[in-house]
């Protein structure tokens, strides 16, 4: 048995160990933000937090997490009524259009954006390598340099 | 284009239907939208309005990330007249009606998206939903107050009587309104210059759910008693299942049942694409770890020795025949006798994927008399078809539901996937929820046709263009429909009327079929994506070749504003004018004719696509074989936008879509199989290779808006082949670009 913390809950898991934690998440925990892209770690579409730490989860059997803390989309913003700067960003930009890919454009950009408070462009082109299929990368750069601001507390 | 949006044909009906909504809330059946077509009468769409003075909107097409869930309650809400953010919408099922004379729609008009007529279809018939709801609610205000209908107005939310001096809000006259007889006139709609909504900056409205996890997707469906599958799939492109042992697939925990699909002839007209090996399971990982257990043998397909290398070959052996002469307009050949210069140039177009982020899935329950489905598809009524096709049951019986689908891109207009989960629950009996993945998805897909293109052009001693001619080898993606001519495949891969017909008068069109197992199918703005790639690329060669300068040359061509027949879809008319417009502003905008560093260069471009114009401005370096982007200048015309800040999203994402297709995709066969499967060999552009200076503009024409999920994208890839060059002297005729670079 695999147990874990997924968006502060305890939750255990007595399938097939080899089992990605991607599928533990959307068919068994029925958690659906985190979405199936690629399966082989390309495309980011199922990047949730392991731990603090943007994580593919398609790639990471589950047997892997035993211990751990999930935090995936459902769990980012902190409360009901207050967004995730990155949330926030993201609509201030009007990112989505088909929106399959966002949760995971927003969990990595979450991730990197702790790690990189103020980022340039090239920081940007580095490190974040999601897959969007309709192209909203337009927005999600602006809207990673919005979240910036918005977690330093500056106005729009 | 709908016969829906003929108002002529509508005839009106003195029904309002009033029910009791969720929660108490009223819903106005679209009272003053039912109507009849043909004598069927239909039921039009719903608003319903709530005791807090929230509207639900009801979206009859679906949302593949075009927008429409955004821009179709934009056009309610102005006509009816409430606040933007009151306003909700709920997406609608699949509403077919069996009568006498077939199937017809329920809810007044067709749903389904494709070929970007989502708003077109929308547009007059959902603001007139709005504006009859209004005046109903409007009547109902007089009525109660004793006063003339003339005397009462609207301020958003609220009917205002000023002889009175009170205000009602809409929720309170629901009732009443719904009670009341229907006009056979439609009510006025709003001039365009009193928009308050429309043609206004709003933002998609179901983003708070998408950025926080909520929005549900096909692949998100849960039903009660839901079983999981996957198909095992033929490796080779129409192989047959021989036999296959399972012993070690049924070991699998959480395998419940594996047997074989049938699948079509090769060649024939299909509803799914091959046969294959069904795993049913408890969960989609054990589904799938059934199917790599699996023991499969396969018979020896038709297609078993197809190859790319075979088909280009051939494309070139058949360019140096003569093909169907589809057009010939003038005297070509004395023309090109007579030119001062001729040129001839060939550029090759590959195939590619649709590669929506969200691969195909379906959930279907099958039980003896009757059907559900839930699907992400851009064609409901398709899915019904498909469903009805291999179980039998009635379509009437078959209730088809729609998600938000995660993109389209003309994949999910087929709906094979549909078919396979319904044939997949008929056997089992057992809710199915079928999920393919990604390697199924791009292995098993409805390709963008490859094609090699011949252009030839004759040019008089003043450099103009005075004959022209297209040469097509492809494999047609009508090669596989129904009752379609062999005369009649040039017609999905040449567009007669496209530029430069009408323009130059001595043109010919030749096209020359060839065939490759890979299926075809439309892939976001079909044979544009190609053409307007071959014949902007031919502009700008000439241009070189004859020492005139590319912009000039085609503004030259393309003259002043008029309108051109145009036969094609996005017709009636097409204006090269407007072309010339969009290509000035992005010339100016980029400083075209600057002075630039070595290695770097601008490159233009412009097409009209399904009514709309486009032109692209883009600069790039390439320096020691590497290209960098450095600046994209978009521009737009799709006579009126409707929704903004969709149509900058559109035009964004369509100019990405086609610089990652033309930078990196390719669809290759090699002894009957598709070479890539998943995304490190089929390499989508990622955020690194956008420029953050990426500037889009919208250029109204006029107050007639077309859709705008295409247009963006065919002028992108040929802006950026022209501006490498000019920054390298390097001409790409063979996409993708990837590893030509010196």
């Amino acid at each position: 048995m695999v147990s874990f913390k997924i968006n502060s809950e305890e939750v255990s898991f007595e399938g097939d160990p080899g089992t990605p934690l991607l599928w533990v998440i959307r068919d068994h925990l029925r958690l659906k933000g985190t979405k199936f892209g690629c399966g082989i770690g390309q495309c980011g579409a199922c990047t949730v937090h392991v731990d603090g730490a943007a994580r593919r989860s398609c790639v990471i059997p589950v047997a892997r997490i035993d211990g751990r803390s999930i935090t995936t989309i459902e769990g980012l913003a902190p409360s009901d009524d207050e967004l995730h700067p990155v949330q926030q960003a993201w609509l201030e930009h009007d990112v989505p259009q088909c929106g399959y890919c966002q949760a995971g454009q927003i969990m990595a950009a979450a991730d990197f954006l702790g790690q990189n408070p103020k980022p340039s462009d090239a920081d940007i082109d580095a490190n974040i390598t999601n897959i969007c299929r309709c192209g909203t990368y337009v927005r999600i750069r602006k809207a990673i340099h919005r979240a910036a601001e918005i977690a330093a507390g500056e106005e729009s | 284009m709908s016969a829906l949006l003929n108002r002529h044909h509508f005839t009106r009906r003195q029904v309002l239907i009033a029910g009791a909504g969720a929660a108490g809330s009223l819903v106005i059946g679209l009272p003053a939208l039912a109507y009849e077509e043909e004598g069927e009468r239909m039921l039009g769409f719903f608003i319903q309005i709530n005791p807090d003075g929230s509207v639900i909107i009801g979206c009859k097409d679906p949302e593949i990330g075009q927008g429409l869930r955004t821009t179709v309650p934009m056009m309610v809400a102005e006509e009816l007249d409430v606040e933007w953010d009151k306003v909700r919408i709920e997406q609608m099922p699949l509403g077919i009606v069996k009568t006498a004379e077939g199937f017809r729609w329920k809810y007044g008009g067709g749903q389904g998206v494709g070929g970007s007529t989502g708003l077109t279809s929308n547009w007059e018939f959902m603001r007139q939903v709005g504006a009859d709801a209004r005046r109903q609610l409007v009547r109902a205000a007089a009525e109660r107050l004793g006063v003339d209908e003339s005397q009462c107005n609207t301020r958003p939310g609220f009917v205002v009587c000023a002889s009175q001096n009170v205000e009602i809000p809409y929720s309170e006259l629901v009732v009443a309104a719904a009670a009341l007889p229907v006009s056979e006139e439609p009510a006025t709609l709003k001039a365009s210059s009193d928009y308050r909504i429309i043609g206004t900056r709003r933002k998609t409205i179901d983003a708070r759910d998408i950025v926080t996890g909520k929005a549900m997707y096909g692949a998100d469906t849960v039903q009660p008693d839901m079983r999981y599958a996957v198909i095992a799939r033929a490796p080779v492109l129409n192989a047959r299942v021989k036999t296959f042992d399972d012993t070690k697939a049924r070991k699998v925990d959480g395998v419940l049942d594996i047997f074989e699909i049938d699948g079509p002839e090769p060649g024939e007209p299909y509803i799914i694409l091959a046969s294959g090996v069904a795993v049913v399971a408890t969960s989609t990982w054990a589904a799938m770890q059934g199917r790599a257990a699996l023991e499969i043998e396969w018979d020896e397909s038709p297609n078993a020795n197809d190859s790319s290398e075979r088909f280009w070959r051939e494309n070139e052996e058949m360019l140096k025949g003569d093909g169907q002469v589809v057009l010939d307009e003038g005297d070509f050949d004395a023309t090109m006798a007579a030119a001062a210069k001729t040129i001839s140039r060939q550029y090759r177009v590959p195939f590619v994927s649709h590669a929506p982020l969200e691969p195909q899935n379906c959930y279907a329950y099958v039980k003896p008399d009757e059907c559900h489905i839930i699907a992400p598809t851009q064609m409901p009524s398709g899915a019904s078809r498909a469903a009805h096709a291999v179980t039998g049951i009635p379509r009437e019986n078959i209730r088809v539901e729609m998600t938000r689908v995660g993109g389209g891109f003309g994949r999910r207009l087929t709906n094979d996937y549909v078919a396979e989960a319904a044939m997949i629950s008929k056997k089992t009996g057992w809710p199915i929820k079928l999920q393919w993945s990604r390697e199924d998805d791009i292995r098993n897909d409805f390709y963008r046709p490859g094609g090699l293109h011949e252009m030839r052009a004759g040019i008089d001693a003043d450099g103009k263009v005075t004959a022209w001619a297209q040469r097509l080898a492809s494999g047609s993606k009508y090669y596989r429909r129904p009752d379609m001519p062999d005369e009649n495949l040039y017609q999905a891969e040449l567009y007669l009327d496209d530029f430069p017909r009408r323009i130059v008068d001595n043109i010919r069109m030749e096209y020359f079929h060839n065939t490759i197992g890979l299926p075809r199918g439309s892939w976001r703005a079909p044979a544009h994506t190609a053409n307007a790639f071959v014949i902007q690329s031919f502009i700008d060669e000439i241009a070189h070749e004859t020492g005139q300068d590319p912009l000039q040359l085609q503004l030259d061509l393309l003259g002043e504003p008029r309108e051109l027949e145009y036969s094609g879809h996005g017709g009636p008319t097409f204006n090269p004018g407007r072309l010339s417009r969009l290509l000035r502003f992005v010339a100016e905008r980029i400083d075209y004719g600057k002075r630039l560093p070595e290695g770097r260069g601008v490159g233009l471009a412009t097409h009209f696509t399904f009514g709309g114009y486009t032109a692209h401005a883009i600069e790039v370096t390439v320096a020691d074989g590497k290209l960098t982007i450095e600046r994209i200048v978009a521009a737009i015309d799709c006579g009126f936008a409707v929704h903004p800040n969709g149509v900058d999203a559109q035009l964004q994402g369509g100019t990405i879509d086609g610089l990652s297709t033309a930078l990196g995709l390719e669809i290759t066969v090699k002894d009957g199989q598709v070479e890539q499967g998943n995304f490190d060999d089929y390499p989508l552009m990622r955020i690194a290779t956008v420029p953050s200076l990426f500037e889009t503009h919208i250029l109204n024409y006029d107050d007639v808006p077309t859709g705008v999920g295409e247009i963006g994208l065919p002028s992108a890839a040929p802006a950026l082949t022209n501006a490498i060059f000019a920054a390298s002297g390097q001409r790409i005729r063979n996409l993708p670009i990837m590893g030509q670079l010196t």
